[in-house]
């Protein structure tokens, strides 16, 4: 009698340490699917994603089309609420692929106190923002800025003249993230102390 | 170690402890079953008081009974409560009662754990209805807590997130004990293919609830991190992506509807013979069709999402992946129909909520297969179509398959038969108010209504009363199904063993009331 049983607590016990490693490896994938799906719209460019990596954007080569034009849109907007502005000094440009451009953008600091601020870019069509190169960004480093500060800041690129044909027309935006907000959080801030 | 403590209790005692010890420290799969259902019964009223609160504050265009926040608070904790306290504890319980007694085991493999996980549940939803009381008000996100916006919430937040992973704790602990049940306590003879379907569909969806519930563990941590300890998964400031969350949180969405739907085509699929009084049509096509919507639920989930900027090889992908469950779901549904053709059948009130579950579960069907076609669904998507279809599949699929269960086995767990009469009032009053309430939505979805909104046009006006109208008389119907219950237990005709003229297998070779301990030595299935 006690034989059977004592087996089958074995069995039972064998097979709950597999169902319980079975859970903690689902709730490990749980998290690896975040840069698995980073990974997957890097490759295949989708959901506006750019590449933050300057080096992977230097022009090697690459030829100026000029049979080709597109209209270029730059937007910015800033969080609602916060004392900072961001506009384009040109909202629209028309350019050739391969043809290096800068945009200029004007950022204020409409407060009395320093703000550190950091644009985040995304580029429409999503399947345009693999060809959207960025040679030099400020959106590749923390904004600092002190009182009622204004400062013009600037993106170097280019569009990639292997951009799909149907592609017209390609918008640069940026998102303003208030850093102070998250103080603490991803970077230590002098100006609280 | 807790299966020789049930075991050694089993020689001693025949009779279960008095009094609240009995509950609080039972390892019986029976009382575990039974405090499953009750707990699920009162979480019922709770979602479907807040539900009537909705359905009051829609009966007119304008700001009526509620503010906006409190109606947003009121959809989410609803949507939480009926999905996490209501419809999977329920479908927990009735696994519980049942599964042992089905397979011929005197008990659940792991009787202790069981107590534990059924336990961790008051504690996780009296968290949850704590939020109500909070600063800022309970979560009104909705019920899918999609970041930035579910970031917002107050004080409840923390509150949500931990109620969430407890909830989720209490479920993968459930699943991993009937997994050990069915696999190493069948009796001798019991092979996997001569399993009921009610049995087999729990093991899958036991699978499934192993393999989704860690996964919005994961999501909800995530967001928690987020908000308290400057991680960035959702907030695109620091590199992340909102959208991602509901890659994540669907991951484990879509399968979860399968948990819920899952256990009632097995309880559909034990009821339908019995009352047709021919064996199941096609009983290892039910077991495979379980298996492949199973496996299906894994790859479909982008299907909720059509509207966030997928690629079009996406869109086609998630959209011809989702009309894929049609198939094994149609097996389903045409062996149920063909169990009955040319069946001697009576339509007790078990059988009548299952063939109703067969008819209206159709109908969720049939217009998820509209939200599927992606071209379709921009314009459907968070519109009260969507909200008419997750209902038909949810309360007259999953809700109705439970009454269907608790009527047909409730002679067997109290030893009386319930008041067919009444049972039958119940069935008719419910099956004529859900659609009043329900179907009206389908129109006002197609029209243009969008959910989660405590305000309407005005031309929405006239369907949306004919829906309150319902929802209240479908709420108050339930009152009956309470009193049913409660005559039953208190007393009525004696039941026999077998109960049902037509019902097989092995619950029903044991007295009504089940005694406390069965099958104590184990059958031998031929």
């Amino acid at each position: 009698m006690t034989d059977p049983r004592a087996q089958a607590r074995e069995a039972n016990r064998r097979l709950v340490r597999r169902l319980v490693l079975v859970t903690a490896a689902m709730f490990g994938f749980g998290f690896a699917l975040v840069p698995l799906y980073d990974v997957f719209c890097e490759i295949t460019g989708l959901n506006g994603k750019v590449d933050l990596d300057p080096a992977a954007a230097l022009p090697a080569g690459v030829r100026v089309d000029t049979a080709r034009t597109l209209r270029m849109e730059l937007v910015a907007q800033a969080p609602a609420g916060a004392a900072v502005s961001i506009r384009p000094l040109r909202p629209k440009l028309t350019l050739h692929p391969g043809e290096l451009r800068v945009a200029r953008f004007e950022l204020r600091n409409l407060a009395d106190r320093p703000v550190i601020v950091r644009a985040v870019p995304s580029v429409a069509p999503g399947l345009a923002a693999a060809h959207l190169r960025k040679v030099q960004c400020f959106c590749f480093d923390e904004q600092r800025l002190g009182p009622r500060e204004r400062r013009e800041v600037a993106v170097v690129f280019y569009i990639d003249p292997e951009l799909p044909a149907e592609v017209r027309t390609v918008s640069l935006s940026y998102t303003l993230f208030d850093l102070r907000q998250r103080a603490g959080r991803v970077v230590a801030d002098p100006g609280r102390g | 170690m807790s299966t020789a403590t049930t075991t050694h209790e089993a020689h001693h005692h025949d009779e279960p402890p008095r009094g609240l010890k009995r509950w609080l420290f039972t390892t019986n799969h029976k009382d575990i079953g039974t405090l499953y259902l009750i707990f699920s019964l009162v979480m019922l009223f709770v979602g479907g008081i807040m539900a009537l609160v909705i359905r009051a504050e829609l009966w007119e265009p304008g700001i009526q009974y509620v503010d906006p926040q409190f109606f947003n608070a009121m959809t989410t904790m609803h949507g939480l409560i009926m999905v996490f306290g209501a419809i999977m504890p329920a479908f927990v319980g009735l696994a519980n009662w049942l599964i042992p007694m089905m397979i011929g085991a005197p008990d659940m493999a792991l009787p202790r754990m069981n107590n534990w996980s059924f336990w961790i549940l008051p504690f996780a939803g009296a968290m949850l209805l704590s939020t109500l009381f909070m600063e800022g008000g309970a979560p009104a996100a909705g019920w899918t807590m999609y970041p930035p916006l579910v970031l917002q919430t107050g004080e409840a937040f923390p509150f949500l997130i931990f109620s969430v992973h407890l909830l989720g704790l209490s479920s993968i602990m459930g699943a991993i004990n009937i997994i050990a049940t069915i696999l190493n306590m069948r009796a001798p003879g019991m092979t996997l293919m001569k399993m009921p379907l009610f049995v087999w569909t729990w093991l899958i969806t036991a699978y499934l609830l192993i393999a989704v519930m860690p996964v919005l563990a994961g999501a909800v941590t995530m967001l928690l991190t987020d908000k308290y300890f400057g991680t960035s998964f959702f907030d695109a400031a620091g590199g992340g992506d909102p959208v991602m969350f509901q890659h994540i949180f669907w991951f484990f969405g879509h399968p979860e509807v399968y948990i819920m739907i899952l256990p009632a085509f097995g309880v559909i699929s034990q009821i339908i013979p019995t009352f047709a009084r021919k064996p199941l049509f096609g009983y290892s096509s039910m077991v495979y069709a379980t298996a492949s919507i199973a496996f299906l639920s894994f790859i479909v989930w982008a299907h909720h999402m059509f509207t966030v900027g997928m690629p079009l090889a996406g869109e086609l992908f998630f959209m011809y992946a989702t009309m894929l469950i049609a198939v094994p779901t149609g097996v389903k549904v045409f062996n149920w129909v063909a169990t009955m053709w040319r069946g001697a059948m009576t339509f007790e009130t078990p059988m009548l909520f299952a063939v109703a579950f067969v008819i209206l579960f159709t109908i969720g069907g049939f217009s998820g297969l509209m939200l599927a076609i992606a071209p379709a669904d921009f314009q459907y998507h968070d519109s009260y179509f969507v909200v008419a279809h997750f209902h038909y599949v949810l309360v007259t699929g999953a809700l109705f398959a439970i009454f269907a269960a608790v009527y047909y086995w409730l002679p067997k767990w109290t030893g009386h038969m319930y008041d067919e009469r009444l049972g039958k009032w119940h069935f008719w009053l419910s099956v004529i108010s859900v659609n009043v309430l329900y179907f009206p939505q389908h129109f006002l979805g197609l029209a243009g209504m969008p959910r989660r909104y405590a305000d309407y046009a005005i031309q929405f006006t006239e369907w949306n009363q004919v829906s309150t109208i319902g929802a209240f008389a479908f709420g108050l119907s339930q009152l009956l199904f309470v009193y049913v219950i409660w005559k039953c237990v208190r007393g009525g005709q004696k039941a026999t063993a077998q109960v049902w003229e037509g019902a097989k297998g092995l619950e029903w070779t044991v007295p009504s009331p089940a005694p406390y301990h069965t099958f104590a030595e184990a059958p031998e299935v031929k």
